[in-house]
């Protein structure tokens, strides 16, 4: 029986970055809302990501390096030819990681400063990726209305990383804050909602394979459950946020779970939409592999130690699970 | 040089993304170590003053180690973006060893330390112990994988060729490739060294401030008895590295000595200022036939100089001066550490002016591993892998323009971070271990462990 690599290897750089998107999103989300909380609470804010970021910015590490791996030609012409944004994200990753650590250690102005950079880093990182997204989906157009749609979705990729922040908030706050969380959450569904539809709308616009993908009938009656389950994804987060915020009951997991729905359904929506190609249109999976040697060799590796790391990250979220307190975790 | 082109400006910003970096990895890999050390005497003695130095000193691996993931990060990007014909050429058998380190490492370390930091209360004492072995295999395995990269770029094995693709053909030789296990003692010794001496810097630093600290007095002595120990080792496998070099690249030991000219009874020179455009050396203190006496064990004996390599010779003077440089950092290291043996004898607290000269050098494993570096790397040019790729033809097709201003944002915001990490880790090691720990909270410790 032969293995398609290639197709293996698409599959586990999905699952990375879609990994990354979730869990460094929901650590981003944090960092730009930090500027809405006040200093108690950017505290608890900050203690409820500290046992993760790190760990969840090494997916990013892993996506991008699976990208290197198993598809260098794709590496070049995506990386090269999103340089300068590629540049913007790491000066803001490189800012808040740093950030995160000194702002503990630091008192008085030093610590306001810290604190504005946490959230200028995590602004800068999240509007870069989303401004990516939008260049990459246009297959890489450099005029003014492709650098203004790039604009809009980076401005819908942070709405979703709020949402996905402020949900995580309110599952491991409590009290004002978490209050205040709700309200975040419900003005993240928005500019999710706005960036969810620019995609969806300039992907067909932009290729006609995409185009043929989504509205060839019939085929279109069976895609058409992925927008449907996102809308009902949504509603579920409206609905549990509205119920939260007016005290009545309602699991304070819901949230959260329904943002990383939608984040799913958007995803796999966009896999669709682009497979087999890693270039819109120009630049297939099976064209810009690696040796099927190499893939083979790596392949092995990943069988083997994906299953350990899965592990020992659920290990990690059960070990600090329950609500973050802004002392209990001060290192 | 009248413009700086943009394979120049490529290597100056890789050159120094990948210098920035090794800074802090330097230090992790053994302070992880040494964080085990103390982690497990603090589950021996239930001592508040050991359990208030473990915790400074884990606040200065966390402060190290996120510097090294987000310029590591970086790194991971400029593969493709600077070098994109690196990995088109030798991808096959340099992305598995980078996949590798991110499978096995980059993961254990970074989950396990967030365990280490936030988990004391909410983990058995028994885990959070483990959590500091796996952080430190973390790091060394870390170190084990991007060693055998460099090591195979430097002295390449095991590949083969499938029509023109070159992938690999023996794992293991790859691995394993001659120059490997050097390099990586070599590296792991100078993380050591380099580790020893922020611990004793810092603690000499407190004790300037607050002489009576008992946990600063103890680490002290840690970080003496560590570099007394390590230093010795490191001139012992730095010469067997050296060895190895002359057999394996020897250009780069000719730009390291700087011989120009193939002969016998080479002289040593000790110090000289290498002129390019004569290839001779100016104003040189030579010792007569001791470099072929130290490279072959024979005062007649001949060696290859600058011309049998020209044109794919290194330049000879950086790597001429980078490794004097580190030479004369790890003599320098060798003294203090023997004299500081001496001086912390018994716990005897050293005079002033010594402890003055530990936090003076508190930041030498830098200076010595980046100089290394430089000898190691730009020794290995014209090529990127031996005889196999040339940096040239590796380089891409960014603009100089983006080039540009991509290396100056990195040069502020490294700076940036530079001066905030060192300012940081005086001010926290001055102000020392938050107080003396009230034997309360040192039986709660017990409990919790």
């Amino acid at each position: 029986m032969s293995i398609d690599l290639p197709v293996i290897f698409t599959v586990l750089m999905g699952v990375a970055v879609l990994a990354y998107v979730l869990l460094d999103g929901y650590d981003l989300g944090v960092g730009m809302l930090m500027p809405a909380a006040d200093a108690g609470e950017q505290d608890v804010m900050v203690a409820s990501i500290g046992p993760f970021w790190d760990a969840n910015e090494t997916w990013l590490v892993l996506g991008i390096g699976l990208l290197l791996v198993a598809f260098p030609l794709a590496h070049g012409v995506i990386l090269g030819a999103l340089y300068l944004p590629v540049v913007v994200m790491l000066v803001g990753l490189m800012l808040r990681g740093v950030a995160f650590e000194f702002r503990i250690k630091a008192l008085g102005w030093h610590r306001e400063l810290w604190n504005w950079l946490f959230w200028f880093g995590s602004f800068l990182a999240s509007l870069a990726q989303g401004f990516m997204l939008g260049l990459y989906i246009t297959g890489f157009e450099i005029d003014f209305a492709h650098l203004a749609f790039g604009l809009l979705v980076a401005g819908g990729v942070c709405g979703g990383y709020v949402l996905l922040g402020a949900t995580w908030l309110v599952l491991r706050t409590e009290g004002h804050l978490q209050q205040l969380a709700l309200g975040w959450a419900r003005w993240g569904l928005w500019w999710v909602a706005f960036g969810v539809a620019l995609v969806s709308l300039a992907t067909p616009a932009v290729s006609e394979t995409v185009r043929d993908k989504w509205f060839d009938f019939p085929r279109t009656l069976a895609v058409m459950l992925l927008p449907a389950a996102s809308a009902a994804a949504w509603i579920w987060v409206w609905r549990a946020t509205g119920r939260l915020k007016r005290g009545e009951r309602a699991p304070e997991w819901a949230p959260f779970a329904g943002a990383v729905a939608i984040f799913v359904c958007a995803f796999a929506g966009l896999a669709y939409s682009l497979f087999p190609y890693l270039v819109i249109d120009t630049l297939t999976i099976w064209e810009a592999a690696a040796h099927p040697s190499a893939l083979k060799a790596v392949l092995w590796g990943a069988a083997i130690v994906l299953p350990f790391i899965v592990a020992y990250t659920v290990f990690s979220y059960r070990v600090f699970r329950g609500k973050a307190k802004a002392g209990l975790y001060g290192h | 040089m009248d413009t700086i082109d943009a394979l120049a400006l490529a290597r100056i910003q890789f050159g120094l993304n990948i210098a920035f970096h090794i800074l802090f990895p330097a230090i992790t890999i053994a302070l992880a170590w040494i964080l085990v050390y103390l982690r497990v005497m603090v589950a021996r003695t239930g001592e508040a003053a050991w359990l208030a130095t473990y915790r400074l000193w884990v606040k200065i691996f966390a402060l190290s180690f996120a510097m090294g993931v987000v310029s590591g990060i970086t790194m991971s990007f400029q593969f493709g973006t600077n070098w994109p014909g690196f990995m088109n050429s030798v991808g096959n058998v340099a992305g598995p060893l980078l996949a590798y380190e991110v499978l096995t490492a980059f993961f254990l370390e970074a989950t396990f330390l967030g365990v280490m930091l936030f988990g004391m209360n909410r983990v058995p004492g028994w885990l959070h112990l483990a959590s500091a072995v796996l952080v430190a295999l973390g790091t060394s395995l870390s170190a084990f994988w991007i060693l055998a990269l460099n090591s195979w770029m430097q002295t390449p094995a095991g590949q083969v060729y499938d029509g023109a693709t070159l992938i690999a053909g023996d794992w293991w030789q790859i691995l394993f490739n001659p120059s490997f296990r050097y390099r990586f003692t070599h590296m792991m010794l100078a993380s050591g060294l380099t580790a020893a001496f922020v611990v004793a810097g810092l603690s000499a630093w407190r004790l300037l401030n607050e002489a009576s600290d008992i946990g600063a007095r103890r680490t002290l002595r840690v970080g003496i008895v560590i570099a007394a120990v390590l230093a010795p080792l490191q001139i012992f496998v730095g010469d067997l590295h050296g060895l190895n070099t002359l057999e394996h690249q020897p250009a780069k030991i000719a730009a390291i000595e700087a011989i120009w000219k193939t002969g016998k009874g080479v002289p040593l020179v000790l110090f000289a200022l290498p002129n390019a455009t004569t290839q001779t050396n100016d104003y040189a203190i030579e010792v007569p036939k001791l470099a072929s006496l130290v490279l072959k064990h024979d005062a007649e004996a001949e060696l290859q100089g600058i011309d049998a390599f020209a044109p794919d010779a290194p330049p000879v003077a950086p790597v001429f001066f980078a490794f004097r440089i580190m030479v004369g950092m790890g003599l320098a290291m060798l003294a203090l550490a023997w004299f500081g043996l001496w001086a912390t004898r018994r716990g005897a607290l050293p005079a002033r002016p010594v402890l003055w000269a530990y936090a003076g050098f508190t930041f030498a494993g830098w200076i010595a591993t980046v100089a290394g570096w430089i000898v190691t790397e730009v020794g290995r040019q014209p090529w990127l892998v031996t005889g196999v790729l040339r940096t040239a033809e590796a380089a891409g097709p960014v603009r100089e323009a983006a080039l540009g201003a991509s290396l100056t944002a990195y040069i502020l915001t490294y700076a940036l971070m530079l001066l905030a990490y060192i300012v940081v880790l005086t001010h926290m090691a001055g102000a020392g271990s938050e107080g003396a720990q009230g034997p309360a909270r040192a039986l709660a410790m017990q409990a919790a462990t």
